[in-house]
């Protein structure tokens, strides 16, 4: 608690605050709420039911008719705060209502009625958390369906992708042959085609291969991926030949060096490129809509946007949809930043 | 056990040749060092014996077998690295079994190969431990282990003592032999520390910019250098020279006088034949050699001023010019009442004196059968 209140007060120099503190301060702050506050918004209004999320003003927290079980009343009433004839102000539950007058009990003592202005009172709201919008949606749609295709995509690209980038990069940045800086230079240049350019041609290939409308259409052209060679390249150029030596003496066959020697020693490289393709794969939208057309196959993100296309959209449902779609890449976020950090550091780019 | 035979063995890099024709006996069981300045190929040479660097030209041979084309892996040898190269994610135990592991050794026999190791380096504390939780000598003995335990044909050594403190060095030279000498194994050492090579070697192989100076055993290259090279190199601290001119040569003897200096010609020197005379030559004597006290008739007495002086009590160094204003250090034993700035006569015996071309090859003119010096 004490390190996280010297870490929030730090300052740049010792002891007194000076201004480009409070610069920073305010910098941060600034930054803290327009990144944060849409995400805290959208958490918040996943938890809102249907009414309360169309009310205007919008409120920031989800909050609900505030209601009492009454004696004598099969269902709860709503309560209100009214402004009685004698201008007292009391909490009653509302037991009907004609026209523009309403006639209120005390939820304690049911017996005496009031008649009540509708003018004269006020909603009683309190703190509702609607978990309905989270619990209903895996009945209602096939959400159990597209969560498993994103988790399958995600997971599967994820682990090809690590595998045949690491063994790009390992015979790139460790074996000498001819043309090894040209292929190098080739991979990384293709970094500056634009992803919409070989869109066309990515699937012409991929319906030539029968690939349309399955999961593996999706994973195969994202499996190289030039970011990742180089990425992986940099870091195992800092791991040292000696060690590669010593385990030809030791009598290792190349692809044991590769799994023994230098995966394990290039994890925190595999750390950030598991995490970027993690990202990529989970948030990727266009590649799927074009490959994906059977809805038994979306992912979430299709399904997201399928969603949203019908006639009225069922914002509490979207919203909590959308909540859940950003957990998974928060999760590997939160767990592996320390990896990303210092991998990317080490890795020597961006 | 084996025995190492390299013929002709050539090593280029595009179009540079970093080994030109070397050719080595070694005989099984024998500890050869290959020393020389940083640069000479020393270590090369080494990896293309380990099989880690191919051969350009010319034959490597293991037991008579001619391993060229057989990969590093195949050809049971084991080295030590400068760096250690000790696997970091790996236990101590890791390491140790790591080659054994990949020549599907049964585990049982993995085990008491450890076992027999980490005793013998006294690692056997140690096994659970990562590299980075070890000291430099530890790592080393980790390093030596992992090489024991194959229990290769030839050991190689690249210069593992070097990233050692001088105290450690001195004692892990020291369990090096004792091994060396509780194996029996072939063993190849490389090291720039001549003072490593003299005290471990059964032979020595000086090597400079790719090629073989001279392969002796270490008495030999002290006693009877090939070149000024090998004479340079061998002995601490370095042997001087001096510019001389061959004044006469009468029966294998030379005479010489030092240039530059006025003095008498020197008591005859045995030399090898065809020593021209009035050639300019280079003379090199030992600082160990040079005497302080009076002059007899088989020295040459020059006069020094004497720079700077180092007491260590048991020797003392004197680091002097003569009246041309050429170097000239002496190493006296025990101590001395010299003071810096003083001028003294000190005595250059002959017999201790080599005579050294004055071209690029700088060949010893002093070597045929020469006596060991005194």
């Amino acid at each position: 608690m004490r390190s996280v209140t010297a870490f929030l007060a730090a300052t740049r120099g010792r002891g007194r605050r000076d201004w480009t503190d409070w610069l920073a301060y305010a910098h941060l702050f600034v930054g803290l709420v327009l990144m944060f506050g849409p995400v805290v918004w959208l958490v918040l209004s996943s938890f809102k039911t249907p009414a309360a999320l169309t009310e205007f003003p919008p409120q920031l927290l989800p909050y609900g008719q505030a209601q009492a079980s009454v004696r004598g009343y099969d269902r709860p009433l709503p309560l209100y705060r009214a402004k009685l004839p004698d201008g007292s102000v009391r909490t009653l539950a509302e037991a009907r209502r004609i026209g523009l007058v309403a006639t209120m009990i005390d939820p304690q003592s049911p017996q005496e009625e009031f008649k009540v202005n509708v003018r004269d009172r006020e909603r009683l709201r309190e703190l509702h958390f609607a978990g309905g919008n989270y619990t209903e949606i895996f009945g209602k749609f096939d959400f159990g369906r597209y969560l498993w295709n994103s988790v399958f995509i995600t997971v599967v690209a994820t682990l090809i992708t690590l595998l045949f980038n690491a063994m790009a990069a390992f015979a790139l940045a460790k074996y000498r042959f001819t043309g090894r800086d040209a292929v190098f230079l080739l991979i990384v240049s293709t970094l500056m085609i634009p992803p919409t350019i070989i869109l066309v041609p990515n699937f012409l290939v991929i319906s030539g291969l029968g690939l349309l409308n399955s999961l593996w259409g999706v994973i195969w052209p994202a499996v190289a991926t030039p970011t990742g060679v180089f990425l992986l390249r940099q870091y195992m150029l800092t791991i040292p030949d000696e060690l590669i030596d010593a385990a030809r003496m030791d009598h290792a066959s190349e692809w044991r060096i590769f799994w023994r020697i230098v995966l394990p020693l290039s994890a925190p490289a595999l750390a950030v490129l598991a995490i970027f393709s993690v990202m990529w794969r989970w948030n990727d939208f266009l590649w799927p809509l074009i490959v994906l057309s059977r809805s038994e196959n979306f992912t979430l993100q299709l399904a997201l946007n399928a969603f949203q296309g019908e006639l009225t959209t069922q914002w509490n449902y979207l919203l909590a949809m959308t909540v859940i779609t950003l957990l998974p890449v928060t999760a590997v976020f939160a767990l592996l930043q320390k990896h990303i950090t210092t991998g990317i550091a080490a890795a020597g780019v961006k | 056990m084996a025995s190492l035979r390299l013929e002709h063995v050539v090593k280029r890099f595009a179009d540079a040749t970093v080994i030109h024709d070397v050719d080595l006996d070694v005989a099984d069981g024998e500890f050869v060092v290959f020393v020389g300045p940083s640069g000479c190929g020393k270590s090369t040479l080494l990896r293309m014996i380990s099989g880690l660097e191919s051969v350009t030209e010319g034959r490597v041979c293991i037991d008579g077998k001619r391993v060229n084309d057989v990969s590093a892996a195949q050809r049971g040898l084991a080295m030590v690295f400068q760096s250690y190269a000790l696997y970091p994610h790996m236990s101590v135990r890791q390491n140790l079994a790591f080659g054994l592991e990949n020549l599907r050794t049964p585990a049982v026999e993995i085990d008491a190969r450890i076992q027999a190791a980490a005793k013998m380096l006294h690692l056997d504390t140690l096994l659970h431990r990562r590299p980075a939780e070890l000291s430099g000598g530890q790592r080393q003995r980790v390093a030596i282990g992992r090489a024991i335990v194959r229990e290769p044909t030839i050991f190689l050594f690249d210069e593992p003592l070097s990233n050692l403190d001088a105290e450690l060095r001195v004692a892990m030279r020291a369990e090096i032999m004792a091994l060396h000498e509780r194996l029996g194994t072939t063993m190849i050492y490389v090291t720039h520390d001549q003072v490593e090579a003299m005290t471990m070697a059964d032979r020595i192989v000086v090597l400079r910019a790719g090629r073989v100076e001279q392969i002796g055993t270490p008495l030999d290259l002290y006693n009877r250098p090939r070149n000024r090279f090998v004479a340079g190199f061998i002995g601490s601290p370095q042997m001087n020279f001096l510019s001389v001119r061959v004044a006469s040569v009468q029966a294998g003897a030379a005479r010489i006088a030092i240039d530059n200096l006025s003095g008498a010609m020197s008591p005859p020197i045995a030399v090898g034949s065809n020593v021209p005379a009035d050639a300019p030559v280079a003379a090199g004597i030992r600082p160990e050699h040079v005497r302080l006290d009076r002059r007899d008739a088989e020295s040459i007495e020059v006069t020094v001023t004497i720079d700077r002086l180092e007491q260590l009590g048991a020797l003392s160094f004197l680091y002097c010019t003569l009246a041309n204003g050429e170097p000239l250090t002496v190493q006296a034993t025990g101590q001395v009442t010299h003071q810096a700035g003083e001028t003294i006569s000190v005595q250059l015996p002959t017999a201790s004196m080599h005579l050294f071309e004055t071209s690029e090859a700088a060949r010893s003119l002093t070597l045929a059968d020469r006596a060991v010096a005194g």
